[in-house]
């Protein structure tokens, strides 16, 4: 097996992509064991997905993962985290987007990953994240009728009848 | 009694109940229907090495309507309560319900909003059955215990 150089965000062709083309719209880039995060602008969430993925030398063409995060100190509350992988480069990259506490809403990137529409709506069904532009944004986890979203942190965890 | 004296040697008197009741007892046949960890220790408990034949349950219908014990074997979601008290509605009388293990008897260790806390909130149960998962011996010997409650039982409670 031979050892890696360590993978940094400055030495990853996606991010130095990514600041180059979106500079206003990367909030922040972190390394996590080798493992780099692109916190990005909510308002830029399409336009970064369709170039990660059509960029020829990046190919985002798998998103593998799409899930959502609960903060309930912070002002923008929750994060909807987009797990994406090359399988041209066997490179991956993790997206986040901070969303707004009180009326969560965020683009849906059904129309650039046509397999986000269940991850969605399993988002939006435990968490409450709204996602505009769905093509079928119904629970997909609990029954129809269910209320409230048990993944966020102030959902009593024996449910609301206690 | 008498009577048996005036009948051939090859013909003996019972109890209508009782006879019924060994019947019902004799050959209880399961619903094939499992919904956690617990349906592996119930479909072990009908293989060869625990054959469950012994008892006349070797029979696991996969319908309801040929069924008349319903082994409730896992923790049962809410989302899944409807189908299940279907099941059970479908069974013809008359039929009976175990709760396999914890989680079926109480909810078990999914004290959570998505885990009916016991099906007897929703189903009559018969026999509970602890453990987690319970072995074949323990299901067995459940089943021994609702044989002996229906060879107990009365015609009126159908009537």
């Amino acid at each position: 097996m031979t050892i890696q150089p360590a993978m940094t965000s400055e030495n990853n062709a996606a991010v130095q992509k990514l600041r180059k083309q979106f500079a206003d719209d990367i909030v922040e880039v972190s390394t996590f064991r080798n493992e780099i995060t692109a916190e990005i602008r909510a308002e830029a969430l399409i336009p970064i997905c369709r170039f990660l993925r059509d960029d020829r030398e990046l190919q985002f063409s798998f998103l593998m993962d799409l899930t959502s995060v609960d903060y309930p100190e912070r002002r923008d509350r929750f994060a909807v985290v987009y797990q994406l992988y090359s399988l041209q480069y066997n490179r991956r990259l993790r997206l986040k987007v901070r969303v707004d506490g009180d009326h969560p809403s965020v683009e849906s990137v059904t129309p650039v990953w046509k397999g986000a529409n269940w991850l969605e709506r399993e988002v939006y069904d435990l968490m409450g994240v709204q996602f505009r532009g769905h093509p079928d944004l119904r629970r997909i986890v609990l029954p129809d009728d269910w209320e409230g979203h048990p993944l966020r942190k102030d959902y009593p965890l024996r449910g609301p009848e206690g | 009694m008498g009577i048996e004296t005036r009948l051939a040697p090859n013909i003996i008197t019972a109890n209508l109940e009782k006879l019924v009741n060994w019947a019902r007892a004799g050959s209880m046949w399961p619903l094939a229907f499992g919904l956690a960890c617990c349906a592996l220790e119930m479909i072990v408990t009908a293989t060869a090495r625990y054959d469950l034949a012994r008892f006349g349950m070797e029979v696991m219908r996969p319908s309801p309507r040929q069924a008349d014990v319903l082994i409730v074997a896992g923790r049962l979601v809410k989302k899944m309560e409807p189908a299940v008290v279907r099941l059970y509605d479908q069974m013809s009388e008359p039929k009976w319900v175990i709760a396999m293990g914890a989680c079926a008897s109480t909810g078990g260790l999914f004290d959570t909003y998505a885990v009916v806390q016991g099906v007897d909130k929703v189903l009559p149960v018969d026999i509970y059955i602890p453990g987690c998962p319970p072995r074949p011996e323990t299901l067995m010997h459940g089943i021994l215990e609702l044989h002996k409650k229906v060879k107990a039982e009365h015609f009126r409670k159908y009537a």
